[in-house]
């Protein structure tokens, strides 16, 4: 399990825009790099990540290897009741992970 | 007139004071990476921080250290500190690894290796704020004198020591880089030119091969007498774990 | 110590940059084998040229370290069912591959707006395409200059 850091604010109001920040460790390897013995090294990057409220799509985005090693994403949501934020990273060599986030609105 | 030759005359005065007062590398960043830094939640080191206190509480650390943000604040601050069982400087890497093998019959942790880069980080993280305090302990005398001296001994192919970029020309550029004046005061730190966290002696080992010179190998005694004397030149400095640096 | 040296120029420069800062390259350059930045754009509009406005790219034009750059990215919208953004490409000129990141957005996201983190092998061009529920394609763009850091690993 890759360790990851999401900020949501705490009781955000309804009709609010939020900022969410997600934070992976991950080393979004390039696959254009020597790796200790000369070889070039595998990539190895996440390519997608999802945003889930309620099962509902708030926002995706595809990730190439010019994103930064410990992919950092900050987006935005329109809150409207409270529910589930569910967060998925998926990438190469069956990486997926999913952590989940309980949004309850003031 | 007065006024200006008063100017004059103090301008060394002020230079003086100012040069006494170690300044963080955290200064010289551009705003977007300080920003990186100053935000928790935009911190990527803040990842080996969350891993490390996971560690601390797998490997039982907390039953003798209980409550970290009390039993380990202050000691990022201090380290490296005289250690009997070695006769000289401990760090608080060695620390760590010293624990789990005298106290816990664990083995070691490889030196850099990513899960003690996250303990350290995340004991380092407790001392957040806290100004550079080295003990006043005469037996690190020794170990600092030896830091120094290498500190100052020019050395690999281009001939230079760290005092000649780090006390010399602090504050100025090379090439597109600003020189900072080199102080340990946020390590395990996230470098963007690592893409993840490393200690002080991953740096140290980086500014040797920098000027061409075969570094020491990892734990090297002398590194631990170089960060003994850099403490010492940054006292007073907070301490930043984890920082960010270019 | 610092009269060992002519002022005020300090150590020699071309020892420094020459000693300090040649060092291996991250990514070997591929420039020839990929796509330029226009046909990659007209790829993700299906042939439209994107017209500049709406879009703010919002990018250090000098960073420190190509590694690690940050980036933001907004498109003016009122996000509604009828006019929101779907989607925010953004492309580079000379890295290995062209593509960077390429997000959708929906009524649900409230705000156009996208924040991340990415790689530079090298001073470039960058893009930033709005894709709007209209059909229509909006662009900005930047130029960034990357500076190496010094004392890199070898």
């Amino acid at each position: 399990m890759a360790r990851t850091l999401i900020n949501l604010p705490r009781n955000p109001k309804r009709g609010e825009v939020i900022e969410i920040r997600t934070l992976i460790q991950h080393g979004m390897e390039t696959g254009y790099r020597p790796g200790p013995n000369g070889v070039t090294q595998q990539r190895d990057i996440i390519r997608s990540f999802t945003c889930l409220f309620n099962n509902e799509e708030v926002f995706r985005a595809e990730l190439h290897q010019a994103i930064a090693a410990n992919p950092f994403l900050e987006f935005s949501m329109l809150v409207t009741e409270s529910g589930i934020l569910a967060f998925t990273w998926s990438g190469d060599n069956g990486f997926e992970q999913t952590e989940t986030r309980a949004l309850t609105v003031a | 007139m007065r006024r200006a030759a008063l100017a004059l005359l103090l301008a060394p005065l002020i230079a003086l004071a100012a040069a006494a007062q170690p300044q963080s590398g955290f200064e010289l960043m551009a705003p977007e990476t300080q920003a990186m830094q100053r935000d928790d939640t935009a911190n990527p080191g803040m990842l080996w921080v969350q891993e490390g206190e996971a560690l601390w509480q797998q490997s039982g650390c907390a039953g003798c250290h209980g409550d970290a943000a009390a039993s380990m604040r202050g000691a990022a601050a201090r380290y490296p500190v005289y250690d009997e069982a070695r006769a000289g400087p401990i760090d608080l890497a060695g620390r760590i690894n010293q624990c789990r093998v005298e106290r816990q019959g664990a083995p070691a942790l490889a030196l850099e290796g990513e899960p003690l880069l996250a303990l350290g980080s995340f004991v380092a993280h407790q001392s957040r704020g806290l100004p550079v305090a080295p003990p006043a302990d005469p037996r690190l005398a020794p170990a600092r004198a030896q830091g120094e001296a290498l500190f100052r001994e020019r050395r690999g192919q281009l001939n230079l020591s760290c005092a000649q970029c780090h006390d010399d020309n602090a504050g100025r550029r090379l090439a597109g880089s600003p020189i900072p004046q080199g102080h340990p005061n946020g390590y395990p730190l996230y470098r963007l030119e690592w893409q993840g966290m490393g200690s002080l002696q991953r740096r140290l080992r980086n500014c040797m091969a920098g000027v061409r010179s075969e570094p020491f190998a990892y734990g090297a005694p002398e590194y631990i007498a170089i960060e003994t004397f850099l403490m010492s030149r940054a006292a007073g400095l907070l301490l930043e774990t984890p920082a960010v640096r270019p | 110590m610092s009269s060992r040296f002519s002022s005020p120029c300090v150590i020699s420069r071309r020892s420094l940059t020459g000693g300090l800062l040649a060092v291996a390259l991250v990514w070997p350059v591929r420039a020839a084998e990929r796509e330029g930045l226009q046909q990659v754009i007209l790829g993700f509009t299906g042939g439209a040229r994107p017209r500049p406005g709406r879009v703010t790219l919002d990018i250090p034009s000098l960073v420190e370290n190509g590694n690690t750059v940050p980036v933001t990215i907004a498109v003016e919208s009122p996000m509604s069912e009828a006019d929101h953004v779907r989607g925010i490409a953004l492309f580079n000129e000379k890295n290995p591959q062209p593509h960077v990141v390429t997000a959708r957005f929906g009524p649900r996201s409230g705000r156009a707006r996208l924040a991340t983190r990415i790689r530079l092998a090298t001073s470039q061009t960058l893009v930033a395409v709005a894709e709007m529920s209209d059909g229509t394609y909006w662009s900005d763009s930047a130029e960034v200059i990357v500076t190496l850091a010094a004392c890199v690993e070898f």
